[in-house]
């Protein structure tokens, strides 16, 4: 069965809200140890694509099956990486605090001692994973950006999963801190083989480590290589407005993307596309 | 006891304690108790931003205790039966923290004003009446003890079984809806837990000033470590220290119990804030050493 498959694999799926269509006769295979980046401006439903693989959402159409099986909430294959300007916490929180829930803070009852000692055993090993261990004491909220980052990796990291999703991670940080925070990214991929589902509105800081582009725009789709997927033509079509794709040192830039959606590189909110599950946020 | 001109005889006086010490035995029980369930469910209330929420509920609890009062039946089950009404209210009604907050602000003056309402209808004792706002003076009978320790039971099992994923949910709430925590459930879940809670905490404290045993000591401890079990084990005793020295302090005198274990409470938050501003800054630069 799952050496059929992908890590994560999309059949046929679509997904609407309403009127509004995001995608429709989306196949897509993640195969593991790949680098796959989901691009797209506000509200093409990066998020929401996520948000299907992990369960939390179901397609309207099609299936999306997670390590061969259908995808479910709580799946310990994949780990998630949220989208967030910066964590701020409610209560005084430590860094090995944030990954330890990563462990068993699904779990229901208040579990054995030798439980928690095993824990913090994988809860260093984490976080010395992304070279945050000297951190696990410190509270989040005196860390900067990147710091944040890497234990948000290490969090995500904690379960050994199959594969990553993550979710517009470089969003508030320096361009120092997108770089290292790829490179983690990217080295644990090489190390472990973990396959990495990276949503992004900029392309230009991972360009270095993509193997593909999936690029979602007006209900439709474009998956590929990046050289076959940014073309001028393709973003045309996608977008039924002129659109110029233009390589530049080794950069690439995309002009003319359709007014309402504003720039590839603009500020980015919340995903419109997250809107009807997004409440889970605010759930507290 | 001889110059009695200045009225502090009223405030502490500590003649005769042994004898009253005999008198308060189940008073003592029952706030030794009721600091450990308002300790830990302080640290939750905090975490999960809910002080607010906490003095919404204790006003409708107040509505439902005046209402049994005059009613006639046990007012540990109308305090019990309006919780609950308020908290399936704002679990319900406000799933998103603003909504929330204005749900509780329409909520909790209508509560007050029927707990007036009922007050002003009874024609029994008044210290009954004045006891539901503002605190009891040192009564706790054996039936009361017994209820109160029932309900103290069914908190602490919820909360032991329920506390690690409401911890995740409250913290983390889109990684935990990841992993498979129902965070959805689990807000409604804990607005019960926390209803019975006020309920329980109006019966000493009275339902204003029901945020000194259920915010206070949380926030205490969370001005002076960042460590999550620190904080549960710091709140449970700063708690149970204010009522049950609220308690002991009151003997003396003739006053109600609950300006003492506020005062109490809030000398400990003061003491933890001014603790914190001292270690603070030698925290943040401790980790560029």
């Amino acid at each position: 069965m799952t050496a059929a498959h992908g890590v994560i694999s999309l059949e046929g799926t679509s997904m609407a809200f309403g009127a509004r269509t995001l995608w429709t006769g989306l196949d897509f295979e993640l195969q593991a140890g790949e680098f796959v980046a989901v691009l797209g401006v506000n509200g093409s439903g990066k998020t929401t694509l996520l948000q299907t693989i992990l369960g939390l959402t179901s397609p309207t159409s099609g299936r999306v099956l997670v390590a061969g099986s259908p995808a479910r909430r709580g799946s310990r294959a994949l780990g998630y990486i949220p989208q967030q300007r910066r964590i701020a916490p409610p209560a005084p929180l430590r860094a090995r605090d944030l990954v330890g829930v990563g462990v068993d803070g699904q779990r229901f009852g208040l579990g054995s001692l030798r439980a928690r000692r095993a824990r913090r055993a994988t809860v260093e090993a984490a976080l010395d994973g992304v070279g945050a261990l000297h951190l696990a004491d410190t509270p989040l909220d005196v860390m900067s950006g990147g710091e944040q980052q890497r234990v948000r990796v290490a969090q995500a990291l904690v379960t050994d999963p199959q594969a990553l999703l993550c979710d517009e991670p470089l969003l508030s940080l320096d361009l120092h801190h997108q770089q290292t925070t790829v490179a983690l990214i990217d080295g644990r991929r090489r190390s472990h083989g973990t396959a990495v589902l990276f949503v992004t509105h900029e392309i230009n800081p991972v360009l270095p480590y993509v193997d593909r582009v999936l690029y979602l725009a007006g209900g439709r789709f474009h998956i590929g290589a990046v050289d076959e997927v940014l073309t001028s033509e393709n973003l045309t079509a996608l977008y039924g407005t002129p659109v110029e794709v233009i390589r530049v040192g080794g950069r690439i830039i995309v002009a003319g993307l359709p007014e309402h959606s504003g720039p590839a590189h603009a500020e980015e909110g919340l995903d419109p596309g997250a809107d009807p599950d997004s409440s889970t946020a605010s759930d507290r | 006891m001889i110059v009695a001109a200045t009225g502090w005889d009223q405030v502490l006086d500590f003649s005769d304690y042994g004898e009253l010490l005999q008198l308060v035995r189940n008073s003592i029980i029952a706030g030794a108790v009721l600091g450990i369930v308002a300790g830990l469910i302080s640290v939750m209330v905090m975490t999960r931003d809910l002080p607010f929420a906490v003095h919404g509920i204790s006003e409708l609890s107040f509505a439902g205790a005046a209402a049994a009062l005059l009613a006639g039946v046990n007012v540990i089950a109308g305090s019990i039966v309006g919780s609950l009404i308020a908290a399936v209210l704002i679990g319900a009604l406000g799933t998103r923290a603003r909504d929330r907050n204005s749900i509780i602000g329409v909520l909790m003056p209508f509560g007050l004003g029927l707990g007036v309402l009922f007050l002003a209808l009874y024609k029994g004792r008044s210290a009954n009446k004045f006891g539901l706002l503002t605190g009891q003076i040192v009564s706790i009978d054996a039936p009361q003890l017994s209820s109160l320790l029932v309900i103290s039971a069914i908190v602490l099992v919820a909360l032991a079984l329920l506390w690690r994923p409401l911890w995740f949910a409250s913290i983390d709430p889109e990684v935990a809806a990841a992993r498979g925590v129902p965070v959805r459930l689990l807000s409604p879940a804990f607005m019960l837990i926390l209803g019975l809670t006020v309920a329980m905490s109006i019966q000493i404290v009275g339902a204003l000033l029901v945020l000194s045993i259920v915010c206070t000591p949380a926030a205490a401890a969370m001005r002076v470590t960042a460590s999550p079990t620190l904080t549960v084990v710091l709140s449970v005793i700063f708690a149970t220290f204010s009522v049950v020295g609220g308690i002991l302090l009151a003997l003396g005198g003739s006053l109600p119990i609950s300006p003492y274990i506020t005062t109490l409470s809030f000398l400990i938050y003061v003491a933890c804030r001014i603790l914190g501003a001292m270690r603070g800054p030698a925290r943040r630069s401790a980790r560029h050493a």
